[in-house]
């Protein structure tokens, strides 16, 4: 093979230039063999688009959400800076300029999402506060040396960005010399060269001064060595006065960190200031709402592969950008193995797309289960049409999906105000978050739950006020959809408002009826007291359900169950749902969070689940002798303990696979017993090489397990 | 010899793996051992004891170990455990009611004499329970002794063979299951087109699975990667670095011949290079990410940070047992895996050929093919100065205090044999030499240096006669 030598262990393989230039795009990649590729091509394209609206999408979510956080640090930024202009008149006397304003940024243990929010937190500092704004990395500052390193090459470089070559030519020092002090004289001939130009050059920032900060982000400040971070500080803090530096820490675990890190003597250098970032499941919230509670995208996904994904993400790694990539796979592999997911497009593009469908998909159409499900409630002759032609067949999907379309669109509302009613019950029978509902509603009726029953048991007792503020927000949820599908409901919602405000009034009447209703008790014996209060017990219950207010606010409920039972229908049961919806979890799963122990073990303990041969069928724990002989040995191995004796594995081995053999010919020769030995070695060596076992020195031919239990 | 062959013979019937009825027989034996009293187990126990005694030789087999400990521990704990033990044999009367009285009936006759030899009950029993996997592993690791036996391999005949004769005979072995091992290598053919559209989109792809998936991912290579530029590279190759990985980047991908003051700077120019032009695309093939070599953290941090430019596309296949543990979330969304299951059951034949397996014996081909390479190079008389080394080695080759040959006698031999004439193109002579890491220098205690040569003496003699048959 090409690819194998004894003395090295790359190998380039370069094509020719003029062959090179015919290479395939993309699109031909996305054929998939199983399926006849129905519009292969229209697919990737669709995919393509809703891909890039959704990244654009879920890129400005973030934007905003950060928003918040960076115009508060750049307020930080601005006012700890002015302090220095301010002073800059009598700078030695001044011992709080000592002090290195310092902003520690807590951001949560997602550390994968961190990086994106350093991008744009440099870029937003970069256009309002400064351009001199250094990012380091632990990686890259083993000592303080390094650290200085890494800091002026960086200082030079932004320096350069903003203006002409012709500074770096001059201002460049030697390399081997890096030293605060050389730094701190960089900075001031650079800034007082070229402070005037910049602030004529930019006018359009609002805060320009003479001399702009240094801004130092590090990122991830747990990893940074101790030593390195206390010498830098106490060095810089005396170089304060000629050198604006401002410290950006960004932290993903706790603000006690810093002082863990930083003995008293060196915080006290610091004039910390604390900013905490949104927390990344209020992000994965907006981002499920904005992306998967809405109409405005086609896609969506079922409950299996959003509780695939959502638990990678509460139970792996809080991380949004993998949820994001997971996102993505599941639209990609939607649109690669479902052939009708060229109709996942916006709806007036859908309807066009009908009008071309080839034959093929028309029968892709009609062989749907739940297009199936749909025929077959229809009147026989318009099923006939349905099955046979193919223009009446296009009509009806057209109206069909114009359904889906609407029936998503109240879908997501009703949603909505369902998550406004639960949300704020005690214990959240129905879930706290959006997404447990909105899966619990995907599954099936959610009205058949029992959660849903005592969430409306727990409805019925609420009080006024709480009843009033959910049917306002309620009402503003409906009143904010563009479409008119719900408009009588939103009446009635206003209705039931105004309805709730007049019952202020009533009820003072009512009131006073009921207290002359109520007489004083009086005086009895204990017999007739039980008596009475039982009586009054009785009445009160029957004259609770009188009150205005009880009745009206059971009118809510029922109206809202109503609701729930008329536009909350799961998926499942619309015409076409395959459509849209993404079902494929276990690939996702599989390719997402894959477990290569499990498949490892499953390999070498039951080779039947691979290898479909009725020889190796076996029961539970056992494996048949004539099994790959790595899995022979494997299975040895499990019953040892710590260290195994090489002799009697191989004895052993010998033993199981003469066996299996044995029928054929009842003599062993000598080389087949050589034979034997030598695919027990081979066998050794593979377990070796997955790590199952390892030479050892502690007895001579002897080599150590690394696993225990199962696997 | 004989004997050796009876015991075999006897073994072969007890090994579980051979009889289709022994399942059951093994599970029929741990409940009636269950339900046995504390006593009879102890009693079970040396029973097992006396047999391993009686027969020695057999006592080799691991489970014989049996560590007393255990055994004592067991009846000191059998309070305790009788209860929970019953609970469990009830439970799985349960299940196996349906089964029948019959077969236990006719189990337990077969079973009595078997039940001695058996795999010790007790571990059996402890399987039944996944918690007590936990104790098992403390038990195991507790005793600082642990019991195997005494034997060697030196004293059975076929003890280590080289390479070749391994693999030699490997060859005459018709592999198993092929037709079987054959579709799946289908089925995983069938998903090379995604393979390249994911990688295209920004995913790279890590291949898992037992197996090598060495030929399937050079099959890809063959089908898919024909048009445009690619990597390959042998993770389980002893001498790879990702320095080495660098510079086929930097010298044969991007044809540059400057070098770099650190890996890091390499690595930054190599991103530079890919960010700057969009047009550039790079394959890279890795097999066994997870090898020795690689495996380092800043090894994968800098791979990963590779694979995270968008116009760089890895493909890699993952082995070891613990290989995901290399990735921390921060790498993992660098490398921004797709997984994928191969199982293949391939043998690991490249794989485990650099290796210094535990039973395959150091051939020395290596060195002596590499050692006549670069004598070829050498002018005659180069050649005649390291024969001169190389006889006066084995010559003393016996001798254990031998530490080299001094400088001043070689140069006094090689000016007797008319090789060199001064010191100075000796010592010329000698640089040479141990730039291809031919010979090696030591200083004595007396101060002078000593030249050896780190080949053994059997591939040194095998080198002469070859240097004289051509001769």
């Amino acid at each position: 093979m090409a690819t194998s030598s004894v003395s090295k262990g790359c190998f380039v393989f370069k094509p020719d230039f003029k062959k090179r230039k015919i290479s395939v795009p993309i699109e031909d990649y996305f054929k998939n063999e199983k399926l006849e590729s129905e519009d292969s091509k229209l697919r990737f394209e669709t995919y393509h688009l809703l891909w890039q609206r959704m990244k654009s999408e879920t890129e400005q979510l973030q934007e905003e959400l950060n928003k918040n956080l960076f115009d508060s640090l750049i307020d930080f930024l601005q006012k700890s800076h002015s302090d220095f202009q301010k002073n800059s008149g009598n700078w030695g006397c001044q011992m709080k300029l000592r002090e290195i304003p310092t902003a520690a940024l807590i951001l949560g243990v997602n550390v994968t999402d961190h990086d994106l929010i350093f991008r744009s937190l440099t870029e937003t500092l970069q256009n309002n506060v400064t351009p001199y704004i250094v990012s380091l990395q632990a990686k890259d500052c083993p000592d303080v040396k390094h650290f200085l390193q890494k800091l002026t090459s960086q200082l030079m470089d932004c320096c350069v960005d903003g203006k002409s070559k012709e500074v770096k030519s001059v201002k460049t020092p030697k390399k081997t010399n890096y030293s605060m002090d050389s730094l701190s004289s960089w900075y001031m001939t650079v800034a007082q060269a070229t402070g005037p130009k910049m602030t004529i050059k930019k006018r359009t920032t609002s805060s320009q001064w003479q001399f702009p900060p240094v801004v130092i982000i590090l990122k991830n400040m747990e990893s940074f060595s101790t030593k390195v971070l206390q010498d830098f500080i106490i060095i810089s803090s005396q170089h304060r006065h000629e050198f604006p530096l401002i410290l950006i820490f960004g932290i993903a675990t706790s603000p006690v960190i810093i002082h863990r890190l930083l003995p008293h003597a060196v915080s006290s250098l610091l004039c910390i200031e604390l900013f905490q970032s949104l927390s990344c499941k209020e992000h994965l919230a907006v981002i499920l709402d904005q992306l998967l509670l809405t109409a405005q995208f086609p896609f969506k996904i079922s409950k299996k592969a959003l509780q695939v994904l959502t638990n990678i993400f509460l139970y792996h790694d809080f991380s949004i950008q993998n949820f994001i990539k997971g996102l993505k796979l599941s639209l990609l592999e939607h649109f690669y193995l479902q052939p009708l997911s060229v109709l996942c497009c916006d709806l007036p593009e859908a309807k066009k797309r009908i009008k071309f469908l080839s034959v093929n998909q028309c029968e892709n159409i009609r062989r749907l289960p739940s297009f199936r499900r749909y025929v077959e409630k229809q009147a026989s002759g318009k099923q006939v049409a349905l099955l046979t032609n193919d223009t009446v067949l296009k009509e009806e999907t057209q109206l069909l999906l114009e359904d889906l379309h609407v029936y998503h669109m109240n879908y997501f509302l009703v949603l909505r105000c369902l998550h406004n009613f639960t949300s704020c019950l005690p214990k959240y029978p129905l879930g706290r978050q959006i997404r447990e509902l909105y899966c619990t509603c995907l599954e099936n009726n959610v009205w058949d739950s029992e959660e849903y029953a005592s969430a409306l048991q727990l409805l019925r007792m609420l009080a006024k006020d709480e009843l009033m503020s959910i049917l306002q927000k309620c009402f503003e949820v409906l009143h904010s959809s563009t479409t008119k599908q719900l408009g009588s409901t939103t009446q009635k919602v206003k209705d039931f408002l105004t309805q709730f405000q007049n019952l202020d009034a009533d009820s003072k009447e009512e009131e006073d009826a009921c207290g002359s209703q109520s007489k004083g008790l009086q005086k009895t014996d204990l017999y007739h007291l039980q008596k009475s209060l039982l009586e009054m017990k009785e009445l009160r219950r029957t004259t609770k359900k009188q009150t205005k207010f009880e009745m009206l606010r059971e009118n809510v409920v029922n109206f809202m169950d109503n609701l729930v039972r008329s536009y909350l229908l799961p998926p499942e049961s619309q015409p076409l749902h395959e459509v849209v919806y993404f079902s494929a979890a276990h690939t996702l799963r599989e390719h997402l969070n894959a477990a290569p122990r499990i498949a490892l073990h499953t390999a070498l303990n039951n080779p039947y689940y691979y290898l479909k041969n009725e020889a190796l069928k076996s029961e539970e724990g056992c494996i048949p002798n004539i099994a790959p002989d790595i899995c022979i040995a494997y299975k040895l191995h499990l019953e040892c303990s710590r260290l195994i004796n090489l002799v009697d594995w191989s004895e052993a081995f010998a033993t199981v696979v003469t066996a299996a053999e044995k029928d054929a010919n009842s003599t062993i020769s000598e080389e087949m017993n050589e034979i034997i030995h030598a695919r027990f070695i081979r066998a050794v060596s593979e377990l070796e090489l997955l790590g199952f076992i390892k030479p050892t020195k502690q007895k001579t031919d002897h080599v150590a397990r690394l696993t225990w239990g199962g696997c | 010899m004989a004997k050796l062959a009876l015991e075999l013979a006897k073994t072969s019937r007890k090994v579980p793996f051979d009889s289709k009825a022994d399942p059951e027989i093994k599970k029929n034996v741990t409940q009636k051992s269950k339900g046995h009293s504390t006593s009879e187990k102890v009693q079970l126990e040396n029973n097992n004891k006396t047999e391993f005694l009686s027969a020695p030789p057999r006592s080799l087999r691991k489970r014989i170990i049996v560590p007393t400990s255990h055994c004592d521990s067991e009846s000191e704990y059998s309070a305790s455990n009788s209860e929970d033990d019953k609970e469990v044999a009830r439970d799985d009367e349960d299940d196996t009611e349906a089964v029948g009285l019959s077969q236990k009936s006719r189990v337990q006759s077969r079973v009595l004499p078997a039940s001695v030899s058996k795999r010790t009950p007790l571990k059996k029993m402890k399987r039944d329970k996944a918690s007590d996997l936990v104790e098992e592993y403390f038990e195991a690791h507790s005793s600082s002794k642990v019991l195997t036996s005494d034997r060697t391999l030196q004293k059975l005949k076929r003890a280590k063979l080289d390479q070749k004769t391994l693999r030699n005979l490997l060859s005459k072995v018709s592999p198993s299951f092929s037709a079987e091992i054959e579709q799946l290598n289908q089925q995983h053919e069938k998903l090379f087109h995604k393979w390249m559209l994911q990688l295209h989109l920004g995913f790279n792809i890590v291949l898992y699975g037992l197996g090598s998936k060495r030929d399937l991912l050079e099959k890809f290579r063959a089908t898919m990667l024909e048009d445009s530029i690619h990597v390959v590279i042998n993770g389980f190759f002893p001498g790879i670095t990702v320095k080495s990985i660098l510079n086929s980047i930097t010298e044969d991908v991007l044809n540059h011949m400057g070098t770099f003051q650190s890996v890091l700077d390499q690595r930054d120019w190599i991103i530079n290079k890919f960010k700057e032009d969009s047009s550039l695309e790079l394959f890279l093939l890795i097999h066994n990410l997870d090898s020795q070599m690689l495996r380092g953290d800043n090894s994968q941090q800098i791979l990963g940070q590779l694979s995270s430019l968008c116009n760089v596309h890895l493909l890699a296949s993952i082995d070891h047992l613990h290989a995901p543990l290399m990735w921390d979330h921060a790498k993992q969304s660098l490398y921004n895996w797709l997984w994928y299951e191969t199982t293949t059951y391939s043998p690991y034949t490249e794989e485990t050929s650099y290796e210094n397996s535990l039973l395959v014996k150091q051939s020395g081909s290596l060195p002596l093919s590499s050692l006549i390479h670069v004598l070829r190079s050498l002018t005659p008389n180069a050649r005649g100065i390291f024969r001169l080394l190389i006889k006066f080695q084995l010559d003393n080759q016996d001798s254990p205090s031998y530490i080299g040959l001094s400088f001043q006698d070689f140069y006094q031999q090689c000016r007797e044999a008319f090789l060199v004439n001064s010191d100075l193109t000796l010592r010329a002579q000698l640089t040479e030499f141990r730039d291809h890491k031919l010979i090696k220098t030591k200083k004595g205690t007396d101060g002078v240096e000593y030249l050896l040569i780190p080949v053994d003496s059997g591939t040194l003699a095998d080198f002469l006669e070859k240097e004289e048959e051509e001769a």
